[in-house]
């Protein structure tokens, strides 16, 4: 049954990564690269069940956080256009 | 336990099945705003089903602990990560696609 999730979770992203290769504009790409961030912390949880150590768990957690620190560092980039000057109050439009 | 078990079962195998859901969603609709929509059902149903269904199936232990853990990481940093993507991609220009005057059975 662990099994079944991992295949269907590795379904799920390869379909994601078809639409961060096709994506139009790079934001696809980062919503594409979230969502397999997010389906990459579930397999690992899952992984971590269907052999039997849950010791996989911590890295899902770190790959987590790891995850929404650099979405929003790239969207940051994006949106604003650097990452904002040392001592800069204003950076954020 | 089997009453633990088919119902772990069930609430992983019903998050398996939302994770593909909103990553075809992902792949086949028109516009950006509608795919961020879609990929949506992956961060929130699927995960706290599957997450759901791995501490049904744990038991009372430190890995419970960390499955809660990691839920509530997703439950506060997903909506904050969509909100930054819909905020800059509308900041740099992406149109939503709406409707035009007359509603068109093209799709």
């Amino acid at each position: 049954m662990f099994a079944a999730a991992a295949v269907a979770l590795l379904v799920t992203l390869s379909l994601a990564l078809v639409r961060a290769f096709r994506g139009p504009t790079v934001f696809d790409r980062a919503l594409a690269a979230n969502t397999i961030g997010t389906v990459a912390v579930l397999l690992l949880a899952v992984i971590g069940f269907l052999t039997g150590r849950p010791d996989f768990l911590d890295l899902a957690l770190v790959y987590g956080l790891l995850n929404v620190v650099g979405t929003i560092a790239v969207l940051k980039f994006f949106h604003v256009g650097d990452l904002g000057e040392p001592g800069d109050e204003e950076g954020v439009k | 336990m089997i009453v633990l078990d088919i119902a772990s079962w069930a609430l992983i195998l019903l998050g398996a099945a939302f994770c593909v859901t909103g990553a075809v969603g992902l792949l086949r609709m028109p516009d950006f705003f509608t795919r961020m929509h879609a990929a949506s059902v992956v961060d929130t149903l699927g995960a706290a089903f599957i997450l759901l269904g791995l501490m049904l199936q744990s038991g009372f232990s430190l890995v419970t602990v960390k499955l809660i853990a990691i839920g509530v990481l997703l439950f506060f940093t997903s909506p904050v990560a969509t909100h930054a993507l819909a905020r800059a991609a509308l900041a740099r220009g992406v149109e939503p696609l709406l409707a035009q005057g007359e509603p068109s059975s093209k799709t």
